[in-house]
């Protein structure tokens, strides 16, 4: 595989991209080659999506240029892009489910009959080619909302095609896809490189990518740390260079033995919507003054196994039990009244009320503690959240601004304070460092370990290989709701998770596949 | 606007700004009641306030109702109808008691009548609160069919056809019916110490209680809010059902006041009610919104309508400015946000 066989079609030239607060790229050199798959690696937060979303005009970089062939090229907007011949299929899918499936592969490029009305007809007749050149048999006629989530991935790509695409960026293409359609799509991509289209291919599944791969580039906080041919890489290259050598300042366990256990679920089941379970008989206990690490891909699980033990879903099975006492209340009230808290993993959705003030959104949760009779006592009230403020050092002005006015680390921040004053034993950190700085996430992982050295519980669910390995005390891996490996600090390994994390991914989908 | 300014001075200017705004509603009050102080003859008479604020209260207690409905993210489209079914119930337990169908009936006092009447509305309140949680229906929905509903009981209760005499049975403890809408108490109407009370009770509840602040993260996001512990259903029966204890007040007050009981009482109350409220900042959004605010919105359209009344501004115009004064005040509610947010963030800003 000859570089010049595969010439480059766009360049990024120390391309930098500052956020407030945080680097996500520095000076990053990238070269996407046409008619490859120009595979990128790391772990979240490195850096990946950010460097697509640049290429695909959603986000400028701050410094540095881009060239597509020698000509230097500024993309302000998605059209400017796609001008160009760029299509992204984000990992999120941007689909209106309200709409068919031709309605949404033409939207906003609508073939009219003379500019007036919606030539439904030609653009059925394009979808069916498109979907026959995808080799899915999807009615353009049907809803998008209709659709399995695969098909739904399918549709996205369709849509980029259909704007003749001359490079395509696939954001985890199958993180939802059954073994079957991630067979289609390895053909359409083989096609497509036949057709000289550059392919940017996003993955977390290490074996996938190189099987895929002809290029890889791996990022480790905004930094590229390797970028080479495919051939002659294999899984540890990557995690190398994925995770670095010397591993990040954890704090360390404080030698001391833990206490009796505090928390244990029992047979725990989600049935989700496609008849199948989201959470599939997980079981797992915890002892005072532990951090165990919940490890596992995106859609593992492992967030709704957290807000099942919080008891978010009502029609979930399964027991919990606190301190050896058995929940009996199938609400979150009750599980917080037994003393478990959770930080949820989508701050803006869950975790946060944004219209309201910091010292409301703290003490949210702890009410009743701060009241007698219905009555809020608003001294102690104030006097509770300066604590906690000084406790867990957030950086605010004044406890009355909205919580919207702080920075991903203190918003994070407030929200454990929120956790804490409902004094847990227990409690559920799910991703605890996304969307946060470097220097917050030292925080938070300074306040996790002081928080379990005074006799906490803690779970904290993660897909962040180096922090699950640092953090955590005790690691369990899940895939597809199932617990699929438990590894202890001594034996764990990243090449052991990564292995765990993967089991039974095709094999459960091919069941899923038969049933529906 | 830009967000880029730097030097300390903008970032005072923006707080004297926001004070100002905070104060809109206030000072919209304080302007048309001078405005009509010297254009309307007699319009400072104690006797024209006392009669101007009997009209307010009645939009207040609406309104106040609907402003913690509206926190909560809801809407409640159904208290016109509750004030005409509830004036109806009251009515018609006055002229005729409960008929057993065994050739006597139960008899009701004065204070007896308001209990059941207070439940009815507290029911129908407590029916949108079902439709809403546990089936699910939007609540512009829900509340627009109880709304049809509610009326059309109203209409079936009398065949259309009004209440008349009112004037209660000294026999059985009724007769001080009248007392509720016409009576004093140290020359203050009974129906503004009714206000006082359901409004320092409310405000109360929002500003210093867990379920004000429920009511508050409610509307604000309702996910977290569920995930933090908060019972959403709880919170929700209390606004919807808070919401048709207010309409039922204002059913008994119309009704006592006129000594007689039409079915048509109260037809699109609700939308004056929303305006109160908007008027006074609460977010159609939800989340945010004050119950002093709703009060003097609701002042300012009362003012502003009785006041045109005695310029003699033809009834057209006074709608028509009335949906202005409504326009301007979100438009000024916006702008107040955006200097808020900006306030904040400088302040935090600075902080680091």
């Amino acid at each position: 595989m000859a570089p010049d066989q595969h010439p480059i079609g766009l360049r990024i030239r120390e391309g930098t991209k500052v956020y407030p607060g945080t680097v996500a790229l520095k000076s990053a050199n990238f070269d996407l080659r046409m008619g490859a798959v120009n595979v990128l690696v790391g772990e979240n937060g490195a850096g990946k999506s950010t460097m697509m979303k640049v290429i695909a005009g959603v986000e400028q970089l701050t410094s540095g240029s881009i060239y597509i062939g020698e000509e230097e090229v500024h993309l302000t907007s998605t059209e400017d892009a796609a001008r160009y011949g760029i299509g992204i299929v984000f990992q999120e899918l941007n689909l209106f489910p309200n709409m068919t499936v031709a309605d949404n592969i033409f939207i906003n490029r609508e073939k009219t009959r003379y500019g007036i009305d919606i030539d439904r007809a030609r653009q059925r007749d394009e979808t069916r080619a498109l979907m026959r050149r995808l080799e899915h048999d999807i009615d353009p006629d049907a809803l998008v909302g209709d659709l399995k989530v695969g098909q739904q991935q399918i549709v996205e790509i369709a849509k980029s095609l259909a704007q003749n695409a001359r490079i395509l960026i696939l954001d985890e293409p199958t993180s939802a896809l059954s073994a079957a359609e991630v067979e289609i799509l390895f053909r359409v991509i083989d096609e497509l490189k036949r057709d000289g289209v550059g392919i940017v291919y996003i993955s977390h599944r290490l074996e996938e990518l190189i099987r895929v791969g002809d290029y890889i580039t791996v990022l480790r906080d905004g930094v590229i740390t390797g970028a080479r041919s495919m051939e002659g890489v294999d899984v540890s290259w990557i995690v190398l260079n994925m995770i670095g050598d010397a591993s990040k300042d954890f704090p360390k366990t404080l030698d001391q033995p833990f206490g009796d256990e505090v928390f244990r679920a029992e047979s725990v089941y989600l049935p989700n919507s496609s008849g199948g379970f989201t959470v599939n008989g997980v079981s797992l206990s915890l002892r005072a003054g532990e951090i165990l690490g919940v490890y596992g891909l995106m859609g593992a699980g492992r967030t709704e196994f957290v807000e099942t033990v919080m008891g978010r879903y009502p029609h979930a099975l399964g027991r919990f039990y606190v301190d050896g006492k058995e929940a009996k209340s199938r609400h979150v009230a009750g599980r917080i009244g037994m003393g478990l808290a959770i930080i949820p993993e989508d701050r803006k959705q869950d975790g946060l009320i944004q219209l309201l003030s910091i010292r409301e959104n703290m003490t949210l949760s702890s009410l009743g503690d701060l009241s007698k009779h219905g009555h809020i006592d608003l001294s102690k009230e104030k006097k509770t959240v300066g604590d906690y403020v000084r406790q867990l050092v957030i950086k605010i002005a004044s406890p009355e601004n909205p919580v919207s006015s702080l920075s991903g680390g203190n918003q994070q921040k407030v929200v454990i304070g929120k956790a804490l004053m409902t004094r847990p034993k227990v409690l559920l950190m799910d991703e605890p460092s996304r969307g946060i700085d470097i220097g917050a996430k030292a925080e938070v992982f300074r306040v996790m370990r002081e928080l379990a050295a005074q006799g906490l519980g803690i779970i904290f669910v993660t897909s962040n290989l180096e922090e699950v390995l640092g953090l955590s005390d005790r690691i369990i891996v899940m895939s597809n709701g199932s617990i699929t490996g438990e590894f202890t600090s001594e034996t764990a390994s990243e090449t052991g998770l990564i292995a765990a994390s993967a089991v039974g991914h095709a094999v459960t989908h091919q069941q899923k596949e038969t049933v529906t | 606007m830009t967000v880029t300014r730097t030097s300390s001075a903008p970032a005072g200017d923006a707080s004297v700004l926001l004070v100002l705004l905070k104060a809109r509603t206030f000072i919209a009050l304080i302007l048309v009641t001078v405005f009509f102080a010297i254009f309307a003859p007699n319009f400072l008479s104690a006797a024209n306030l006392v009669i101007m604020s009997k009209h307010v209260a009645l939009n207040a207690f609406l309104a106040v109702g609907m402003t913690f409905v509206i926190i909560s993210g809801g809407i409640d489209l159904s208290v016109g109808s509750i004030v005409g079914l509830c004036g109806m119930v009251a009515g018609y337990l006055i002229l005729n008691g409960i008929d057993l169908g065994l050739g006597w009936s139960i008899q009701f006092n004065t204070l007896e009548i308001c209990l059941i009447v207070s439940a009815v509305g507290i029911f129908i309140g407590a029916i949108n609160a079902f439709l809403i949680t546990k089936l699910n229906v939007a609540p512009f929905i829900a509340t627009l069919g109880t709304l049809y509903v509610a009326r059309g009981a109203a209409m079936l209760s009398s065949d259309g056809r009004t209440f008349p005499n009112l004037n209660g049975n000294a026999e059985y403890g009724s007769d001080t019916y009248r007392w509720i809408g016409a009576g004093d108490i140290l020359g203050i109407p009974v129906s503004i110490w009714m206000l006082i009370i359901i409004g320092l009770l409310a405000a109360y509840i929002a500003g210093r209680t867990p379920l004000g602040r429920f009511i508050y993260a409610v509307g604000g996001n309702e996910r977290a809010a569920g995930l933090s512990g908060v019972k959403v259903n709880h919170v929700k029966y209390f606004v919807y059902m808070f919401s048709g204890l207010c309409a039922a007040l204002v059913g008994i007050i119309i009704s006592s006041q006129l000594a007689a009981s039409h079915p048509a009482t109260g037809d699109t109350f609700e939308l004056n009610a929303i305006a109160a409220a908007v008027l006074g900042g609460t977010s159609m959004a939800g989340g945010r919104g004050r119950i002093g605010g709703t009060i003097v919105g609701a002042f300012v359209i009362g003012v502003l309508s009785d006041g045109l009344v005695m310029m003699g501004v033809s009834s057209f115009w006074q709608t028509v400015i009335k949906g202005l004064v409504i326009i301007a005040a979100v438009v000024i509610d916006q702008a107040q946000q955006r200097v808020q947010a900006r306030v904040a963030l400088q302040a935090q800003a600075a902080v680091g």
